[in-house]
């Protein structure tokens, strides 16, 4: 295994230390581990955090700030963090009109984040969750715990973190957050597996011309092995469950999110644009806005994801919102 | 009786268990996870033996609670929240005792499995850590009906949790990580079922003889 490290064990605290010095500007570390935006708790302002398993940064560490997350709670890798954390989070963050849990499904995750909510609303903190369940590659049955959360959760914490700052209240963000969910659908792909440190070694192996479709973004296997296929290929095998599942129809205006899973370069992630966009345009789609680039990833695996989200006025205003976190800018 | 010595012996053998099988954990957890459930259980661990020498004693109960707090506020993911449910329930079960008869184990053990099924809402087959708990209680309360011996009713417990570990291999994962896999879950055994029969092997090993 080479890694960029000093040891295993040190690999999140570390990381922590180095996104404090760069960007202690927006963002401070508070006990017990949790990145906090600068000038939190905001007065009458509704607290956005979220958090999961270290090693898919910039999630969401890096999306911590002016217009996106109010505090992240980073686990040890690929492992949800623990309700002190997201308690200590809420606390931080509350600035009296209270304060949104922005939850991944995982069963690790959501069982955290509900001990980490009742513990909140004991002292008299008022919090909401939404749970986000974007991965098509998982059927949503009474046979598994039910789909991933992965890209669409960028784009609910981006917009969500937008309505907060424009002073929405918490039942208004809940819902807007709750509508991101409803109207968003992705999957993923790996050329590679990736390895977690204290593990040293892959999670599994593929071989030199396999590739995995339907993968999350914790290094596990996905739905099916199969040969490598062209760029082309893959971005169809991605987009047509995502756009058969909502279902995008002809007229439907989309954010279409192209995202790294970390070992991949960019200049890959724009070749699956173009056939993104190819099929989108086929299907009568229109692409209104994108984000193309390693958002939500997988330590060092390669492949990607192919996130749809539709667009109305009201979330296409809050994309369109200042922001200013370590991992996303604009509008300034 | 199962003595206050007993139950941190128990915890602390199960400590050194995850140590010497935390590759192997690991490595099941690779097959149909994200290669960190030994990772998770050796921090977790050894959080909860650093606390057992601060405890005062000889509450069994509120050293069962210490145990399941911090696997919560150390662990993560789903075992951290599952183990410690366990662990705290049991506890709760029997707050104030200072060692347990046979019995008040098995309603402790009863308590701890109510704390799992409730907040992780697993169901007998699902491929988890249920499938080795359910079945240990079933040996547990059977070998109590036998009048059987402290000794071997935990060791009867903690073959009902191995039959239940290795039932996991064919069974395809309804809860959890396994569950993305779908079929390909199959053919492999549960790494939450794993860590629970080395954790009920390790009470039956404090008690052999008894």
């Amino acid at each position: 295994m080479k890694k960029l490290i000093n040891s295993p064990d040190t690999v999140v605290d570390d990381a922590l230390a180095g996104v404090v010095a760069a960007h202690g500007d927006l963002v401070r570390v508070i006990e017990p581990n949790v990145v906090v935006r600068a000038d939190a708790p905001k007065a009458g302002k509704v607290g956005v955090l979220s958090g999961g398993g270290s090693g898919h940064e910039p999630m969401h560490g890096g999306f911590v700030g002016m217009g996106m997350l109010d505090a992240a709670c980073p686990g040890s890798v690929f492992t949800s963090p623990v309700p002190d954390q997201m308690l200590a989070a809420t606390k931080a963050v509350d600035g009296g009109a209270g304060v949104l849990h922005i939850v991944k499904n995982y069963t690790g995750d959501i069982m955290n984040f509900e001990l980490a909510a009742e513990m909140a609303r004991a002292e008299g903190i008022e919090v909401t969750s939404v749970v986000i369940a974007d991965d098509v590659a998982v059927k949503d049955s009474l046979y598994t715990a039910g789909r991933r959360g992965v890209g669409g959760t960028v784009l609910a914490e981006k917009i969500v973190g937008a309505a907060a700052e424009a002073g929405a209240d918490l039942a208004t963000v809940t819902a807007i957050c709750q509508k991101v969910q409803d109207n968003v659908r992705s999957m993923g792909m790996a050329l590679t597996s990736c390895t977690v440190p204290a593990a040293g070694k892959p999670t599994f192996e593929l071989g030199d011309d396999e590739m995995e479709i339907g993968v999350g973004i914790h290094g596990e296997p996905g739905r099916t092995r199969m040969k490598i296929a062209s760029a082309a290929e893959i971005t169809s095998l991605l987009a047509t469950p995502i756009l058969d599942d909502l279902p995008f129809v002809a007229g439907d205006k989309v954010l279409a999110f192209v995202n790294g899973m970390g070992g991949t370069p960019l200049i890959e992630l724009y070749i699956i644009f173009a056939e993104l966009k190819k099929i989108l345009d086929a299907r009568g789609i229109t692409i209104a806005r994108n984000l193309v680039g390693s958002y939500i990833t997988s330590l060092e695996m390669a492949g990607c994801s192919i996130t749809l989200l539709r667009l109305d006025d009201e979330l296409t205003k809050y994309w369109d919102a200042p922001v200013l976190t370590p991992a996303l800018r604009w509008g300034l | 009786m199962i003595s206050y010595d007993d139950i941190l012996a128990w915890v602390r053998r199960f400590a050194a268990v995850v140590v010497e099988n935390k590759s192997y954990l690991t490595d099941l957890d690779s097959a149909i996870g994200d290669a960190d459930h030994g990772i998770n259980m050796d921090r977790g661990f050894k959080a909860v033996v650093g606390k057992l020498d601060g405890l005062a004693g000889p509450d069994v109960g509120a050293a069962l609670k210490t145990v399941g707090t911090t696997l919560v506020s150390t662990v993560g993911g789903a075992s951290g929240p599952l183990y410690g449910m366990f662990f705290m329930q049991m506890g709760g079960a029997v707050l104030g005792k200072e060692a347990l008869t046979l019995e008040e184990f098995a309603t402790a053990f009863e308590a701890g499995l109510g704390g799992v099924l409730r907040i992780g809402k697993a169901e007998p087959g699902d491929k988890t850590m249920v499938d080795a708990l359910i079945p240990a209680r079933d040996a547990l309360r059977a070998a109590i009906a036998d009048g059987a011996s402290v000794s071997d009713a935990v060791a009867r417990m903690a073959r009902g949790a191995e039959e239940g570990m290795l039932a996991t291999v064919p069974l395809v994962a309804r809860k959890g990580r396994a569950s993305y896999l779908g079929e390909r879950s199959a053919g492999h055994q549960d790494p939450g079922a794993t860590s629970t029969h080395l954790l009920l092997r390790s009470a039956a090993e404090v008690c052999a003889g008894r």
